[in-house]
């Protein structure tokens, strides 16, 4: 069945964890769009929602690095992280072992990923679904992109991956949905943090938004660092999605710099 | 020595509870199974957080690292600026820090300089 819903978020940890030090105004708007992205989420039914993110070692280490990662259990738990920190419950997240297995084998079809029958969700994962499936009553097939231990895959890997998640979605009998989520401009965890570049992240979501292909993998890795921080390289999440979106155009529905959350915290959707 | 070295340690500690567990009870077994120098295996017993900034650990294993710790957010980021201070610009890595040492790049909204709405998350 075709793509049911195609979307993207931001994930940081502070979101969550320091919800109480943000402008409050600002912060609710915020909070307020990721209810409409969740209840965009729950009009289009799905079976599973594919959760196209960028973990932080969670899982992955530079021992035995994928590129493309998807998960295939069950059942998830998260968060690896002091759940008072992150201020996020511990869950057992449910997913699909059979359906992800199916997925897997139609998205190798176009390109080459590692699969996991193990995977723990840090913040990357768990703050979305905080405010998108907050019963964790949604079966979720994690996926990861390499973009935190260089060398990473270029964008132009990354688009092709979202083309092969949309071909295998579109291959299931199951409703599938798709949420990318990452940073656009940030500098997360270290000092910088809450620098943001905010005429870049607007110049960027307007790409987004017009899904142009070129302009969309017109970045090389040393200007995003230089531009848009180690965090910028969360792009390919994004890039992921637009591809998968198969030339549908975007709305952006929330994008506003929130400093101690540490990025442009950013909601957008496209109309498939 | 080995940047690697403390990483793995770090990534291993992070993402399992019985291995916090292990260190918590016994820090300098866990340690022995990982090539460190003096200097690491001090900087992970302390922690001195602003030293291992300055080596090189990646900010995502830090930051994780810190909260296992209890280290509060704002004390967090001061503890990274110091430890710059003290011993110099972040080794290697991509993980490095752009502005002045005495920067404030995200402040911190309270009641009392922020405005206000009657919604709670």
């Amino acid at each position: 069945m075709p793509l049911v819903y195609a979307g993207v978020c931001s994930h940081a940890p502070g979101i969550t964890g320091r919800s109480d030090q943000a402008d409050r105004a600002v912060r609710d708007s915020f909070y307020a769009a990721f209810d409409l992205m969740r209840s965009d989420i729950e009009a289009s039914k799905p079976d599973a929602i594919v959760v196209i993110a960028a973990e932080h070692f969670a899982n992955f280490f530079m021992n035995n690095m994928p590129s493309f990662a998807i998960g295939m259990a069950d059942h998830y738990e998260g968060p690896i992280e002091d759940s008072t920190w992150l201020g996020i419950d511990k869950q057992v997240v449910p997913g699909n072992r059979e359906l992800s297995q199916r997925f897997i084998s139609e998205v190798m079809k176009g390109s080459d990923v590692s699969y996991a029958e193990e995977w723990k969700f840090d913040h990357g994962i768990m703050v979305p679904l905080h405010f998108l499936t907050p019963r964790y009553d949604t079966a979720i097939i994690p996926v990861n992109i390499n973009c935190q231990g260089p060398p990473l895959a270029p964008l132009q890997r990354a688009w092709a991956f979202g083309e092969s998640i949309r071909a295998a979605a579109d291959a299931l009998p199951e409703r599938i949905a798709v949420v990318g989520t990452g940073g656009i401009s940030h500098w997360p965890a270290t000092p910088d943090s809450g620098k943001i570049n905010v005429d870049w992240d607007h110049d960027f979501m307007d790409r987004w938004c017009r899904n142009d292909r070129d302009a969309l993998l017109d970045y090389d890795d040393l200007s995003v660092y230089a531009e848009a921080g180690q965090g910028g390289f969360e792009i390919r999440t994004f890039i992921a999605v637009s591809a998968a979106a198969g030339g549908a155009t975007g709305t952006v529905h929330f994008l506003e710099p929130i400093p101690i959350f540490a990025v442009s915290c950013t909601v957008a959707s496209y109309a498939i | 020595m080995s940047l690697y070295a403390v990483q793995k340690f770090l990534f291993e500690l992070n993402r399992s509870e019985s291995a916090q567990a292990q260190f918590r009870a016994a820090p300098d077994s866990m340690l022995a199974d990982f090539d460190l120098t003096d200097e690491e295996i001090q900087a992970l017993l302390e922690p001195d957080i602003g030293l291992l900034f300055h080596l090189g650990v990646n900010g995502q294993i830090l930051m994780h690292f810190a909260a296992f710790h209890q280290v509060e957010w704002q004390d967090y980021l001061q503890r990274m600026r110091d430890g710059i201070s003290k011993h110099g610009p972040v080794r290697e890595g991509v993980y490095a820090m752009t502005t002045a040492a005495d920067a404030v790049v995200a402040p911190v909204h309270t009641p009392s300089n922020t405005t206000t709405s009657d919604g709670d998350h």
